[in-house]
């Protein structure tokens, strides 16, 4: 315990503390529920035009953009969570306060961003979904273990997104400003999680890269998972995707953390 | 608690040498840039006792804060051999956390989206506190800070007083055996101040807490500080008795003298000198340590008085002094006595 408890008690400070902004929620639900639809519309006319586009039935392909749409916050695929408010601190200098802590820096920010992630897939998944449902034909899964291994993967990649944008924000300690980096790192999640489109639908080198690199483990995985793609030994193969790259990218960030606070030059006072 | 197993108490902070050099980049082209060293701390030493409370002050960049973030363990200084409580604070920093409280003016430690208890949880939790300690604790602060009110506030609705007292009831919460106060009364008005400086006063006295503070507001250390240190381009000018400030740092009094009409400057010889003149009234200022008396006398006799007054001189005029003064000539004096 001890320790454990104290990350506990971080995970819930985290998901309080977005909890407190409700009307940015409410706007959030709102825009995603909006491009939900201007999405939809666009895979509905490319879906008619070619049937069977990635391996997804127009059913599947529909339910792809509102699963994305209620997950994307979760998973923060395009960036703006825990990485710019820990960009600010090690610009202002703020992060002295963190250094003097009796706790790890990097378990501290995990920690607060799972409590972040579980308020923004209760909070923010399942509006747009029910509009979607409501609205479209959609693939919703029947067998709970579905939902059981899709929240499994969504919690995957969760740490998998926390590590990149962790390693992302590390990188102000030398830049000095964080801002260029973060956003590069927010298109990068953009375009390479699928958020766009299915990663599947991507031909040659470009979808065999893009299905290689990390951000695919925020949404196509989970997607896939959810949509009854990926099963038995595909199920853990996906698994090990996002557990690998998990392990790979949290086993970077504390190299590159403990490289950054050896050198670490607080900013300012 | 006070597990100090190796460490006398006369020497509970305990810095040799101390030394801090910043590679800084400067423009020098259009594209070349020039790498030169920065000494923010210069060769340091000075002890500490448990239970002092001792004023550390100085300019702007002197290399206050500088020591503080070593002494906190969040800066490696490049030489120089640095303790606290035993500990030496870079390498066993997460160690060390446990016996010591920071309170940064100008930075928090608080959530600030979340109810100030809410940060007073983590605290708990972060520096594993009995339950009951943990609540005596906070009990006390609440009491002594007159915190009741704000416990449910959200950190970012308090005012910066409010804060300022979460801040240090925050610091003191897992009982440090060192409390390292960086500005706590910066931008705080009158009453917030005496408040922080009463809870200070009483928490040295009562606890035995060590305290080191930083500040600009010299009224802090004469209220609080019975010891001062005094630092400049990252050396210590200055380690002593807040009253020995006077006498090392040249300082002068001032005799204010007001005559019946408008009169060129007063003339009496080098043992004073006119600082001003406006109208009938004149300022000279002459060495703190001689009698005002003798001036007086010549004033009266050779000039049409009408009133007179002295000035004393006060601690930040002294300092002033004593920074522009460049510092070789103040050897530090036995600070410990």
């Amino acid at each position: 315990m001890g320790q454990g408890r104290l990350y506990a008690a971080v995970a819930v400070s985290g998901f309080r503390r977005h909890a407190t902004y409700r009307v940015a929620t409410a706007a959030g639900v709102f825009t995603n529920t909006v491009f939900g639809f201007v999405l939809a519309y666009t895979y509905i006319a490319l879906w008619d035009e070619r049937p069977g586009l990635g391996g997804y039935d127009q059913a599947q392909a529909l339910t792809y953009v509102w699963l994305c749409q209620g997950l994307h916050a979760t998973v923060a695929a395009m960036g703006r969570g825990m990485e710019v408010e820990l960009i600010g601190r090690i610009r202002t200098g703020d992060i002295a306060v963190d250094l003097y802590r009796p706790a790890d820096l990097q378990t501290w920010w995990l920690a607060g961003d799972v409590g972040r992630a579980v308020f923004h897939l209760l909070g923010r998944g399942f509006v747009p979904m029910a509009f979607g449902a409501l609205l479209f034909d959609l693939a919703v899964p029947s067998d709970p273990l579905t939902w059981l291994a899709f929240l499994v993967a969504v919690a995957l990649g969760v740490v998998v997104s926390f590590a990149i944008r962790y390693l992302v924000a590390l990188s102000a300690f030398w830049l000095m400003d964080g801002a260029g980096a973060a956003q590069m790192s927010a298109l990068a999640g953009i375009f390479f999680s699928g958020l766009l489109l299915p990663l599947n639908v991507f031909p040659g080198a470009l979808g065999e890269i893009a299905r290689a690199l990390p951000w695919s483990a925020l949404l196509q995985m989970p997607a896939d998972v959810f949509l009854g793609e990926r099963t038995g030994v595909g199920l853990l193969e996906t698994y090990a995707f996002q557990g690998a790259w998990a392990v790979a990218l949290l086993a970077a960030g504390r190299l590159v953390q403990s490289a950054a606070t050896r050198r670490v030059v607080v900013q300012g006072g | 608690m006070n597990d100090s197993s190796d460490v006398r108490d006369e020497e509970f902070i305990r810095l040799d040498g101390v030394e801090k050099v910043f590679d800084v980049r400067r423009r020098t082209g259009f594209l070349r840039r020039e790498k030169h060293q920065v000494r923010a701390v210069d060769s340091i030493s000075f002890r500490v006792a448990r239970g002092e409370m001792v004023g550390y002050i100085g300019p702007n960049g002197a290399g206050k804060s500088t020591t503080i973030k070593m002494l906190t363990g969040i800066l490696t200084p490049s030489g120089g051999r640095l303790r606290v409580a035993g500990i030496d604070p870079s390498r066993e920093r997460t160690r060390l956390a446990q016996r010591i409280g920071v309170v940064f003016g100008q930075r928090t430690t608080l959530w600030w989206d979340l109810p100030l208890i809410d940060s007073y949880r983590l605290m708990h939790r972060m520096y594993r506190i009995p339950d009951a300690r943990y609540r005596a604790n906070l009990d006390r602060c609440i009491e002594l800070l007159d915190m009741s009110e704000l416990l449910e506030v959200p950190v970012r609705q308090l005012s910066l007083g409010q804060r300022m007292r979460g801040d240090i009831a925050a610091a003191l919460l897992h009982d440090p055996d060192v409390l390292y106060l960086d500005e706590p009364t910066i931008g705080l008005d009158v009453v917030s101040k005496a408040k922080v400086r009463e809870f200070l006063r009483e928490l040295n006295a009562e606890r035995g807490t060590t305290v080191l503070l930083t500040t600009h507001d010299l009224t802090d250390i004469e209220q609080l500080c019975r010891r001062v240190m005094v630092i400049d381009h990252g050396r210590l000018m200055y380690d002593g008795a807040l009253s020995g400030l006077h006498e090392v740092g040249e300082s002068e009094r001032t005799l204010v003298v007001d005559l019946e009409r408008e009169l060129p400057p007063i003339d009496l010889g080098p043992s004073a000198r006119v600082v001003r003149v406006e109208g009938p009234r004149q300022w000279l200022a002459f060495p703190a340590s001689e009698s005002a008396a003798p001036l007086v006398a010549r004033v009266a006799a050779d000039y049409p008085l009408v009133d007179l007054s002295v000035r004393e001189p006060d601690i930040e005029a002294v300092i002033a002094n004593m920074y522009a003064s460049g510092g070789d000539l103040l050897q530090p004096q036995a600070g410990n006595s």
